[in-house]
């Protein structure tokens, strides 16, 4: 059993009930049950989290970087698209 | 009764430092770096319910002692622990399997302690056995593992468990501290846990496909203070520091 056939992981931890599970790192297991002991071990140590899921690396798909210019860029320009031109009546505070 | 208290806290006290302390020694070495952090997690959740153990037995002490003076001034006849937490680590398989049969054990007796009469022995073991409820669970996925696993895998702990084996009677048995303080309603009789203890063991070597050993001759003596040459090396160990600078802190 070498170390370097166990396939890779992606991780993903809640912190707090009503929050949604954010990307922690990532870790080596044989199979998902092992990679959520695992990740229980190395990113639950210090009360991180209430939740675990975990996903094999290679099933994760991701944008290229190469094609940042036409995919982010053109956001870059239209500041209409935030919500912040309409007056907020102050009784309702902070948004 | 406050004698037998003291004596019974050190026996539980001792196997979790002792054993503890053997983990510990994997950290840095483990067979890859997530089960190389999950060890040492145990190692610690072993010495912290030690830290508790011994705390409590040394407020009885004929005169006081902490915790600290009980794990590292005292020599290896004076320690109380079972002979099977001693045991060097040898390879993985050795480790899993040796954990396994101690965790499958002291994971019923918490259980059984969170009723202790005694509200401090009963506070402890409802912390630990939270903490042993996955050391559990982490030896028995393992031995699974390594028992339906490769061929090599599975011989390897076959022959861990089939060397270990006859370390495994004395954890069921009692003297009469056990008898005086289960009357009491404080502690609970290991004999009383082996049943359990066999089903959860045939349970996980049926589904590792591995075999029992047979019956056997039991090695015995630790929680008397007979032990094996091998604690006199830990102890040397992890009592090095205090003994050479006495009274240091840091």
């Amino acid at each position: 059993m070498s170390k370097s056939n166990w396939p890779l992981w992606e991780v993903f931890i809640r912190s707090k009930q009503g929050l949604s599970h954010k990307h922690v790192g990532s870790l080596h297991a044989a199979d998902a049950e092992m990679a959520i002991e695992n990740a229980r071990d190395v990113y639950t140590r210090r009360m991180e989290g209430i939740s675990i899921w975990v996903v094999p690396s290679s099933e994760i798909s991701a944008s290229s970087p190469d094609d940042k210019d036409i995919m982010y860029e053109p956001a870059n320009d239209k500041v209409y698209r935030h919500p912040t031109f309409y007056n907020i009546p102050p009784e309702i505070g902070h948004m | 009764m406050q004698d037998s208290l003291y004596k019974y806290l050190l026996r539980l006290g001792d196997n979790s430092l002792i054993l503890g302390q053997r983990l510990g020694e994997w950290c840095g070495h483990g067979p890859a770096l997530e089960e190389d952090i999950a060890l040492t997690n145990i190692a610690l959740d072993l010495i912290g319910q030690s830290t508790q153990l011994l705390e409590y037995a040394g407020s009885l002490a004929p005169e006081k002692k902490s915790a600290d003076e009980l794990a590292f001034l005292r020599d290896a006849p004076e320690f109380l622990n079972v002979i099977l937490v001693e045991l060097p680590n040898e390879d993985y398989a050795f480790t899993i399997a040796r954990q396994f049969i101690f965790s499958a054990y002291l994971d019923l007796l918490y259980l059984k302690l969170m009723s202790s009469k005694d509200i401090q022995l009963r506070a402890i073991a409802a912390k630990s056995s939270k903490e042993l409820g996955y050391h559990y669970k982490h030896s028995r996925d393992w031995i699974v593992r390594l028992g339906d696993g490769t061929e090599l895998s599975h011989d390897k702990i076959q022959h861990a468990i089939n060397t270990i084996w006859t370390y495994s009677g004395e954890l069921f048995e009692d003297d009469k501290i056990e008898v005086e303080l289960t009357e009491k309603g404080i502690a609970c009789l290991n004999s009383g846990l082996l049943a359990e203890w066999k089903v959860r063991v045939e349970d996980c070597f049926n589904e590792a496909t591995l075999t029992i050993p047979e019956e056997q001759w039991m090695q015995t003596g630790g929680r008397t203070g007979k032990h094996s040459e091998h604690l006199g090396f830990i102890l040397s160990d992890m009592q090095f520091l205090q003994r050479a600078y006495p009274g240091n802190e840091w």
